[in-house]
């Protein structure tokens, strides 16, 4: 297999296992986006966690830069990244999850809704890199 | 002991979509370009994380039932009706997903790296979220 391919599936082995160790310590969802934005609700007893998770998902994103230096190529100026940012903030929350809430978690236990988001989403997404890439020619 | 349990898997969690080409937005946009030089990576990261997370799932429950670890529950999805703010929520992130080349996991792993992209999407998507939950009431 494509040597990209399998370190694909091993970084998605990774991220099965990391969310489906994460539901069942914590109890919850561990959506990245539900657990980012529900650290700053303080609710007692249900911030600390959320943030050690994702200090967590910092500190192994920092070893496997560090260890195997992955490429990075930026797709638009850093205002655009802005943009997207609040975009991604505002939908996820209003959906009700992101790649991972809905995607992983959702799908992989089964929910209907979580099937039906994340086909909207990826359409929205290749819509969107459509108009960008082949109807304007990049956002560069 | 819990909570480094709950830490570890976020390391495990950053770590994944560090090697799995998933921190670069090229790659992602790569995914999204259909009528482009598509790029398949992303559907093998989400083909091996939905299969060992419903795998995983499923020997747990088999073995536990409805116990979790630590004394949680193991967390339950009911399926709602799909809402019009699950349609109109789900667009509006894939449009800013398809114009950064950033969700949200990918977004706040890239904080490791200490990169700009990253700096300046993280605190936007912050101000997305609050937006969010006050005009929408979304948690």
């Amino acid at each position: 297999m494509n040597p990209d391919f399998t370190t694909a599936l091993l970084g998605g082995l990774c991220i099965g296992i990391a969310s489906f160790v994460a539901a069942a310590a914590a109890g919850k969802i561990p959506g990245i986006s539900g657990v980012f934005s529900r650290i700053f609700m303080f609710q007692p007893g249900d911030t600390l966690w959320r943030l050690l998770f994702i200090l967590g998902l910092i500190a192994g994103g920092m070893i496997a830069f560090w260890v195997f230096a992955p490429s990075f190529t930026a797709i638009a100026p850093l205002w655009m990244m802005g943009v997207a940012g609040f975009l991604v903030g505002i939908g996820t929350r209003v959906g009700g999850g992101c790649t991972s809430g809905h995607g992983v978690c959702g799908i992989g236990m089964g929910a209907r809704d979580s099937i039906v988001a994340t086909i909207i989403f990826m359409v929205a997404g290749m819509v969107t890199v459509f108009i960008t890439r082949h109807l304007i020619g990049g956002l560069g | 002991m819990r909570l480094v349990v709950i830490f570890l898997a976020g390391a495990l969690f950053g770590f994944g979509l560090a090697i799995s080409g998933m921190t670069n937005p090229d790659i992602v946009a790569g995914f999204l370009d259909v009528t482009g030089a598509w790029d398949a990576r992303l559907a093998f990261v989400m083909a091996g994380a939905l299969g060992s997370f419903a795998l995983c799932m499923a020997i747990w429950r088999k073995k536990k039932g409805g116990a979790g670890w630590f004394g949680t529950r193991l967390p339950t999805e009911e399926s709602e009706p799909v809402s019009p703010s699950l349609v109109i929520g789900a667009t509006v992130f894939g449009v800013g997903w398809g114009l950064g080349g950033f969700c949200p996991g990918p977004a706040i792993a890239n904080l490791g790296a200490l990169r700009w992209e990253a700096i300046i999407f993280v605190p936007c998507m912050l101000a997305g979220m609050f937006v969010a939950r006050w005009l929408f009431r979304s948690p």
